[in-house]
């Protein structure tokens, strides 16, 4: 470009004023000369996320949405660390508490808030402290390392938030409230009352309708002191009790302010060229304080600033949600009944769910839900909307039918306006995410997900991308066909029938033919081709160790740590004191930090080192115990009629001998089976991929259970008497599943998604039963011990060991 | 600057879209050999939250990283869209007629 970029800076290197500035290098990349400065010694962070810090599973690296080389490669100047303090508004210069001054065309202020402190007598003391960026959070965590007691000051969302973080560290956490109810401004009284029930199930404790008067302590707090002459004792003190926007330097600099800095629609202040956005920004009387606003400002001023046509900004209905794992709660608009609303409750408290919409001139105003939140942002999109619910009140508060949204909800989602946000967490807006689909190609949520991080976050906007998707992808049905992953668009069904029609024998060949578009896969395709070609050709077929996952590949579960863990095989569960004193020696031996029971009765060797895991499988010298793998990984019994009195059948026996004929099968997914030895079940069959059920004379048997995350009960496939039977219907089973499920698909998974009668009809007819066996035995008949064949072969056992530094060639001087 | 070319083993000892380690001092390295023969050495730990790049899948000339399935280049250490950041990378020599492989280090040991 020829002319002089006109230059522009950013004071609050924040979440609302970096997100304006994404938005203008979209919409006009070349049209200022940008610098940024920011008080925090920190690139731009998802403060949001500060929640999840907290709480754990998320690290502080993970929250950065803007790392340096972001401002690096599109030329922008960052100045961290740096407070701007003083602003000449009539010779346009900024000046930092650093000694640097620097010209501006156009200034945008996003400074923030402040948290608001209470000014106690004793605030100034150590270990009281706000929650608000980087620093208050390393605090918490560096507090938890050495002191106990945790007092929360302020029962709102911030403040809960604060405290299940700060109860995930290992503190005793008590909230402190003013009000009688904790987050009163978001919640009704039932609301809130099944909100502090739950959280006080985890663990928290609660000081309501209580008036703080002091902080007592020494140097450090040492206790809370409340108007009513009671104490709370206190080794850290979080104030939570509200933010105050930040307008200082815009106050000092003549800029007009109010309880924020004074903006018209277009984000502009009383003087010329200078802008504010985000939480320092007052609008029609209004300061937000969560992001989606700040985001909508932020996309105006970005227009504004690229000379982009707007009709400016106009205010926002916000909704919230609370950040707590094991707790849903959202509120949305004006869920206080007014004169002139009606309302609509649902409360159950047996399943601790409670729904109430609030309703005017036929239109939802606000809604409040606990327990079962995923119409929430079905129910928001609704109340910005507008749109009328007359006839449907009833409907929407027992859930949304798929009916009741099918055309209303891509209408709504339809005329949302492009900047929209719909993702809060990461700011993506709605046009966002359409171009993803309509020019990035993306056909599924996750794909959206790694194309724009829209839902990758707290998930609740999941409901409305996948809307979007359908709005925009669903004409061409044909491109979003989704593929087993982002290399293909083929689905596994497809997969399967080609590379047996085509007579395709290795990965490579089934890429090459089928078109792969990602030269090698990617680690979904890769391990599932291996598993379908070894499934469909198990004669011919040579295992590509290098498409399987870390723990197949190693014959171990790698640990958080990076080592490894050894499940010998303990057929059925029944060992011997030859060799629990086996397992005993080599776990001394090789020092293994932790023995324990698995839930599937094995005992688990944990915190092997990689190098040693050869060693200690050849000194135990039993086989693998495939406790990493898509495979059969254990059989879980009761002792039975063997030593039972209630037992009917040989529970441990009929154990032994699944174990023993399925071990080291290949499956979709991993398989556990139980056998217990009568009605009692105390083997929980009914929750295992095969459970096997002893009654007077014969067995039940029970497929497509599982205890995990999504705990499912078994369905009765049908009741056999002989043991012979039992094989018989098991191998069919097992083998009918590893040729119909996709990989990774779960048994439970795979029979909800095709139908109990459908597996039923399958092995209806013995006939059919017994190829079915027939081809697993054909397939057994093929394993080996993995253990054993490392042990015995230097090329697969070297794969275990570093390679070292053999010499030391050169070592001079170069350039 | 002083480099230092050290031996470190055969383009045999890797397998096929394989991967194997070495120890340089508090450094680990991550050997890998691509389907084409080539091998390619970055420090073998993602950017992340720290995965252990030699366990991930090699697809193509990326590796894959185990814990949450980042993609890094293993000719520039760059992690692909749409996550961000880099691994350094080290530059290795594969001697065509012995299958010597030879890494070659900034600073003496
Ligand atoms: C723990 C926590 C959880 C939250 N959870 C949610 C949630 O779930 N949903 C939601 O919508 N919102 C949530 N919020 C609120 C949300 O984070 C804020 O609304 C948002 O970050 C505000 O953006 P901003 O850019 O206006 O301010 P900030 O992100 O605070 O950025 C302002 C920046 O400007 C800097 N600054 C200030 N003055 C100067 C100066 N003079 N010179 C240079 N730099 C300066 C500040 O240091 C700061 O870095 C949460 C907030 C916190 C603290
Ligand atoms: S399931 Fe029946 S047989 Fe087995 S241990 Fe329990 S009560 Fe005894
Ligand atoms: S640690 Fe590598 S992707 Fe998370």
């Amino acid at each position: 470009m020829s002319h002089i970029r006109k230059k522009l800076v950013l004071v609050g290197n924040g979440m609302a004023g970096v997100r304006a500035i994404e938005h203008l290098l979209k919409l006009s990349p070349e049209a200022y000369e940008i610098t940024i400065f920011g008080s925090e010694p920190h690139p731009n962070y998802n403060r949001i996320m500060l929640s999840s810090v907290l709480a754990g599973g998320t690290s502080m690296e993970e929250i950065v949405i803007n790392d340096l080389e972001w401002y690096h490669s599109h030329g922008i100047r960052l100045y961290m660390g740096h407070t701007i303090t003083k602003i000449d508004t009539v010779q346009r210069k900024v000046f930092s508490d650093q000694g640097v001054v620097l010209p501006y065309d156009e200034l945008i202020l996003a400074t923030g808030s402040n948290p608001f402190m209470l000014p106690l007598p004793g605030a100034d003391k150590e270990g009281v402290i706000a929650f608000r960026d980087i620093k208050d959070c390393q605090m918490m965590q560096e507090t938890s390392q050495t002191y106990r007691k945790a007092v929360v000051i302020g029962g709102g969302l911030l403040g809960l938030e604060a405290a299940r973080g700060l109860l995930h560290l290992g503190m005793e956490v008590s909230v402190v409230h003013i009000h009688p109810y904790i987050m009163e401004r978001q919640l009704d009284e039932p609301a809130s009352i099944m909100l502090r029930k739950e959280l006080e199930e985890q663990g928290m404790k609660f000081l309501l309708s209580k008036q703080s008067e002091a902080i007592l302590g020494k140097k450090r707090v040492k206790s809370l002191l409340f108007a009513d002459g009671e104490v709370a004792e206190a080794d850290l003190i979080v104030m939570a009790v509200g933010i105050k926007p930040n307008v200082e330097l815009a106050q000092k600099s003549g800029v007009e302010i109010n309880r924020g800095i004074i903006v018209n629609d277009f984000m502009e202040t009383n003087i010329p060229g200078i802008y504010a956005v985000g939480e320092c920004a007052e609008h029609r009387g209004i300061a937000y304080g969560l992001v989606a606003p700040l985001y909508e400002q932020g996309a105006v001023l970005a227009k504004r600033l690229a000379q982009v046509a707007t009709e400016g900004y106009s205010g926002s209905v916000t909704s919230t949600k609370l950040k707590v794992s094991g707790v849903d709660v959202f509120s949305a608009g004006q869920f206080i009944e007014r004169p002139g609303t009606r309302a609509l409750r649902y409360q159950d408290e047996i399943d601790g769910v409670y729904k109430k919409l609030v309703i005017k001139d036929d239109k939802l105003v606000g809604a409040v839900l606990f327990g079962d939140t995923g119409d929430g942002a079905q129910l928001f999109s609704m109340i910005k909307n507008g749109e009328n619910i007359k006839g449907k009140e009833k409907e929407l508060l027992l859930g949304l039918s798929s009916d009741a949204l099918a055309s209303p909800k891509g209408n709504r989602l339809e005329g949302m306006a492009d900047d929209e946000i719909i993702c809060g967490c990461n700011g993506v807006s709605k046009g966002a995410i359409a171009e993803a689909i309509q020019s990035g190609g993306c056909t599924s949520v996750g794909q959206i997900k790694a194309c724009t991080k829209a839902s990758a976050s707290c998930g609740g906007c999941k409901p409305l991308v996948e809307g979007l998707l359908q709005l925009y992808a669903g004409d061409h049905v044909v491109t979003v066909k989704e593929g087993i992953c982002g290399c293909t668009t083929l689905g596994r069904d497809e997969i399967v029938a080609e590379i047996k029609r085509m007579e395709l024998k290795t990965v490579k060949e089934v890429m090459n033919v089928l078109e792969w578009n990602n030269e090698e896969g990617c680690p979904k395709c890769r391990p599932s081709l291996n598993y379908y070609l070894g499934m469909l050709w198990p004669e011919e077929y040579v295992d590509e160790k290098e498409s399987r996952i870390t723990n197949e590949r190693y014959h171990a579960n790698i640990q958080k740590d990076g080592t490894y863990s050894v499940v010998p095989r303990i057929y059925g569960g029944v060992t011997s004191p030859a060799e629990l004193m086996k397992i005993a020696e080599v776990a001394a031996k090789f020092d293994v930090p932790l023995v324990k029971f698995t839930g599937g009765q094995r005992l688990d060797l944990l915190g092997v080192k990689k190098e040693d895991l050869p060693k200690m499988w050849e000194e135990l010298d039993m086989p693998s115990g495939h406790a990493y793998g898509k495979t059969l990984r254990t059989v879980k019994t009761c002792v039975g009629s063997t030593f039972c009195r209630f037992g009917t059948q040989d529970a441990m026996g009929m154990g032994i001998k699944l174990e023993k004929a399925f071990e080291r099968l290949n499956t979709p997914g991993k398989v556990k089976l139980a056998v217990s030895g009568c009605p009692r079940n105390c083997a929980e069959a009914t929750i295992k991929d095969f459970g096997v059920v002893a009654i007077d004379g014969g067995w039940e048997l029970h497929i497509g259970g599982n205890g995990g995350v999504h705990v499912r009960a078994t369905d009765l496939l049908c009741v056999v008497k002989t043991d012979d039977e039992v094989m018989e219907w098991a191998s069919a089973f097992l083998q009918y599943y590893r040729e119909n499920a996709g990989w990774n698909e779960r048994t439970a998974q795979w029979v909800e998604r095709v139908g109990l009668d459908s597996i039923k009809a399958a092995l209806e007819v013995r006939e059919d039963r017994l190829a079915l066996q027939e081809r697993i035995q054909t397939a057994l008949s093929l394993t080996t011990d993995p253990w054993k064949q490392i042990v015995n072969e230097p090329e697969l056992r070297k794969n275990f060991e570093q390679l070292s530094e053999m010499k030391t060639v050169l070592e001079g001087e170069a350039i | 600057m002083t480099m230092t070319k050290i031996l470190v083993g055969k383009v045999t000892d890797i397998d096929m879209k394989g991967s194997r380690t070495v120890r340089m001092g508090d450094k680990e390295i991550g050997l890998f050999r691509l389907s084409d023969g080539e091998v390619l050495a970055v420090e073998n730990k993602c950017p992340h939250k720290g995965g252990v790049l030699s366990e991930g899948m090699v697809c193509g000339s990326k590796v894959h990283c185990p814990l949450h399935d980042w993609r890094i280049d293993l000719h520039s250490g760059a992690v692909q869209a749409p996550d961000h950041g880099h691994v350094v990378t080290y530059e290795v020599e594969v001697d065509r007629s012995t299958g010597s492989i030879y890494l070659t280090l900034e600073g003496s040991l």
